[in-house]
């Protein structure tokens, strides 16, 4: 076990300088350049411009530059945002418990819907529930979220009026932030309703997070299931005359979920890009919001600092999950 | 004892001011976007300057809340000398800045906040000057490093300024945002703190409203400031929702989650107009919207030609095609809004058979030419793409071929200003309602070369007129002359004036005694809601 932990981590190390290397050169390569967009219309002299790119550091070669960022990234330095002029680490703190509050909510959403649906649709292939929810998932799968984000919102929101429209609890509460995530400050908290409110800000944005991800656990564990269900075990398992309830929760599902827990495992990325488009809409304070302005304002720390800390949470996840399936299959651990 | 008595004190307020909230009138509103910071003389995006200038502090001038009237505010009143270059404000006794955690105030404001506030972004060896990024972009785009000799204290309740050469505009100068005043006596306790930093992130100002707290990219809070100086706001409380998207902003109105939202989508604005919940205003925005010619490149270099593309232009069809209505067609290079607008000019009429004659006269056949399209949304133009297109087709009737052309914004603005361009669709919004503020930074020659000056054009009869009304302080001669600059703009055409746009602003019915800033703010003093 020892050593296949060991092999996981020794491959972090490559990728980590590949994330880098995007994280620096890709924001770098989109045209535009910070002095300018600072300043719009009004213009700027070259000589201001030329000082204050040298102020930020930008006008040295990009090989010094790069090799600088991460010098300062292995002693924990992610820099300064060029537009608020605060770290860059401080900020992705700042946000960083928003978003993984409503991926969190948005996970266990698309687990508690997607695994069952997925493994009752197996079971029962080619019936309506069948098709049904793999029609549905498939649509869900390729819901553009921006369109449905704003569906729901005028619909539950605008016309039912049983959600807020945006945000994270009603502006009207206070909430101290300890924890960062609002469902247990305002718990902790001693306003009243904030707990509720909080919650039901969280309700909309979790579904369109979660409909992608819910859509392919779902359509995974069907096929899995369907892979399993064939096998000799659960055929033999069958003839010894176990009850079907048996078999399918002990011996298929169990050997299913490996690559479920994968797919699972995956999803994390998939809500982090997802939140970007989902916390721009419902005006969630999280990092996906918060990139998307650094990108707007070509902030190059901000970017390549967020984009360096959400890459190394997605690769911690991933050697997570890999642990997790070598303890769910102890053959994967022992095979070289 | 007396610290026990304080600490009971601030506790029993405290207590008192969470049983008063109950009843409090909260004012949300649903705003765009994530200040860049709190000190508005580092930043110059609108969006910083709501959150920040316009609700925390004062300047010593400010303009009339919903117009560009100069009102006196932090100074009562001032003196210009003959020659234009001495300006000498009276400071307003008994002016007290915010009271907040970090800082209480030990006196009122007086002219060292003044002098502090100046110095900080004009002398570089200031021992602020570098706080926080040290860049003030602002301050430097108004050229005001080139333009104040000297900021004194004459007595408390005195400041004198000291220009290098007279500049007429400037006081309109003062009451920009970059020019808002901060507490000298705040900046001197950070800085023995060593967190001089501290200004900027905790500002306190003499403003109408005080900074409860900002969460980032969620909700800033304001409470009104009880000793403001012109009395109390009528609202006990203000709150910024940001919201980025402008149909979820529209949702949050209709559903009594906001008061005020800004920037609606042009789509959403017909369903707008006949909703209960929304009250529509509107106004002529402070801006121009125009295509530039590129002067120096033939055949722009000739008049001629220019007045020919002007005259082929539709630009009643551009205004309900791109505007939808929401634009007035543009004759002059300022807003009618802005004082010396010259009514008596009249337009070139659109007239394509005209234009194809005057083309021949020139000599000009079969040209093949460019039009530049933002990539962006701006005030004065909320679709350009569409925009270069009309007027493509337009030109193509006089047998006049162009192709568009557009870049990534930073990138557009860039190569625009080194005049790689033909033509460049661009705009420009006011900063401070004076019409130097269009004229001469757009269409001066010092602007000419590399600069905000896009048509590149640099004609010194129209430069004469501009200079002379920067030397004198006397308004009706500077009228005049700026009526005279406008009839000179029109005969040489380095435009083509497009539009103004008007602004809308949704609201809902409680709202009361809220209006449009031309500047395009949002002034919250003044603004009350109905029970």
């Amino acid at each position: 076990m020892l050593r296949f932990v060991l092999s996981r981590l020794g491959l972090l190390i490559p990728t980590f300088i590949g994330v880098t290397l995007i994280a620096f050169f890709f924001i770098r390569m989109i045209p535009g350049d910070p002095v300018e967009l600072l300043v719009g219309e009004r213009g700027i002299s070259p000589e201001r411009h030329a000082e204050l790119l040298a102020k930020m550091g930008f006008d040295r070669p990009l090989y010094e530059q790069y090799f600088d960022f991460v010098g300062s990234v292995l002693t924990g330095d992610l820099g300064r945002s060029i537009v608020t002029k605060k770290p860059v680490f401080d900020e992705f703190l700042e946000l960083f418990p928003a978003t993984v509050e409503l991926s969190f909510f948005a996970l266990i959403i698309a687990v508690a819907v997607g695994l069952p649906v997925g493994i009752i649709a197996g079971v029962r292939r080619g019936t309506v529930f069948d098709h049904t929810t793999m029609t549905l998932s498939l649509t869900g799968f390729s819901m553009p979220i921006f369109w449905w984000a704003l569906l729901l919102i005028i619909l539950f929101s605008g016309i039912l009026k049983w959600t807020p429209v945006s945000g994270r609890i009603d502006v009207l509460f206070f909430v101290e932030p300890v924890t960062g995530f609002l469902t247990l400050d305002s718990l902790m908290s001693d306003e009243k309703g904030a707990f509720w409110s909080a919650l039901r800000h969280l309700i909309l944005p979790s579904i369109v997070l979660a409909t992608i991800p819910m859509a392919v656990i779902a359509r995974q564990t069907r096929s899995a299931m369907l892979e399993v269900l064939n096998e000799d075990y659960v055929r033999t398992a069958r003839a010894k005359g176990l009850p079907p309830r048996r078999v399918v929760g002990l011996h298929a599902l169990r050997n299913a979920l490996i690559p479920v827990v994968t797919v699972i495992g995956l999803q994390v990325g998939v809500l982090l890009a997802g939140a970007i488009l989902t916390e721009t809409i419902f005006a969630w304070p999280g990092i996906g919001k918060w990139l998307v302005d650094s990108i707007f304002r070509r902030d190059y720390p901000s970017v390549q600092g967020a984009l360096l800390l959400i890459a190394l949470l997605v690769m911690t996840v991933n050697l997570l999950v890999d642990l997790l399936y070598g303890l769910i299959n102890p053959r994967i651990r022992h095979a070289r | 004892m007396k610290r026990h008595i304080l600490m009971a004190s601030i506790a029993l307020a405290t207590t008192l001011s969470f049983a008063a909230m109950a009843q409090a009138k909260t004012l949300v509103y649903c705003s765009e976007g994530s200040p860049e910071g709190f000190n508005p003389a580092l930043y110059t995006a609108g969006t910083t300057f709501d959150a920040s200038s316009r609700q925390l502090f004062n300047r010593l001038v400010e303009f009339e809340r919903g117009s560009t009237k100069i009102v006196p505010a932090l100074a009562e009143s001032w003196e210009v000398s003959d020659d234009g270059l001495e300006y000498v404000f009276k400071l307003r006794p008994g002016v007290k800045f915010h009271t907040t955690k970090d800082f209480t105030p030990s006196r009122d404001f007086n002219a060292d906040d003044v002098v502090f506030s100046f110095e900080r972004q004009r002398d570089e060896s200031h021992p602020f000057h570098k706080v926080s990024g040290g860049q003030y972009e602002y301050f430097v785009g108004m050229d005001m490093p080139g333009l104040i000799k000297s900021v004194e204290k004459v007595d408390d309740n005195t400041v004198k300024f000291t220009l290098n050469q007279p500049e007429a505009p400037f006081l309109a100068n003062m009451g920009m945002d970059f020019a808002s005043i901060q507490s000298a006596e705040y900046a001197d306790q950070m800085q023995a703190a060593g967190t001089p930093e501290n200004v900027d992130l905790n500002p306190v100002g003499t403003g109408p409203f005080q900074l409860v707290n900002y969460q980032k990219d969620a909700v800033i809070r304001y409470k009104a400031n009880p000793d403001y100086w012109g009395g109390p706001a009528k609202i006990d409380n203000l709150i910024f929702a940001i919201t980025p998207d402008p149909s979820v902003r529209y949702q949050k109105l209709k559903a009594g989650e906001c008061h005020v939202m800004p920037y609606p989508n042009p789509a959403d604005i017909e369903a707008m107009k006949s909703d209960p919940d929304v009250n529509l205003m509107e106004q002529e925005g402070l801006n121009v919207g125009y295509l530039a010619f590129n002067t120096e490149k033939a055949p722009f270099d000739d008049k001629k030609v220019r007045q020919a593309l002007n005259m082929a232009i539709d630009k009643q069809a551009i205004i309900d095609v791109v505007f939808q209505g929401a634009g007035k067609a543009a004759t002059n290079p300022i807003p009618p809004t802005i004082w010396s607008y010259n009514e008596e000019i009249e337009d070139y009429p659109y007239d394509p058979e005209k234009a194809k004659e005057m083309l021949k006269e020139a000599g000009v056949e079969g040209l093949k030419t460019n039009i530049w399209a933002m990539p962006v949304q701006r005030p004065y133009n909320p679709n350009a793409r569409r925009m270069a297109e009309l007027i493509q087709a337009d030109w193509a009737k006089i047998g006049v071929e162009a192709e568009i052309v557009s870049f990534e914004w930073g990138e557009y603005l860039k190569r625009s200003k080194l005049g790689e361009h033909d033509t460049v669709l661009l705009g420009w919004t006011g900063d401070n309602g004076d019409p130097d503020n269009f004229l001469y930074v757009l269409l001066g020659c010092e602007a000419a070369k590399d600069s905000a000056n896009r048509a590149r054009w640099c004609h010194k009869p129209f430069d004469d007129l501009l200079i002379q009304a920067k030397r004198t302080s006397d308004v009706a001669k500077r009228t005049e002359l700026y009526e005279e600059a406008q009839k000179v703009f029109k005969e040489e055409a380095p435009w083509v004036t497009i539009a103004h746009s008007i602004v809308f602003k949704p609201i809902r019915p409680e709202v009361q005694d809220f209006k449009i800033d031309p500047f395009g703010g949002h002034v919250f003093y003044g603004v009350d809601l109905k029970e």
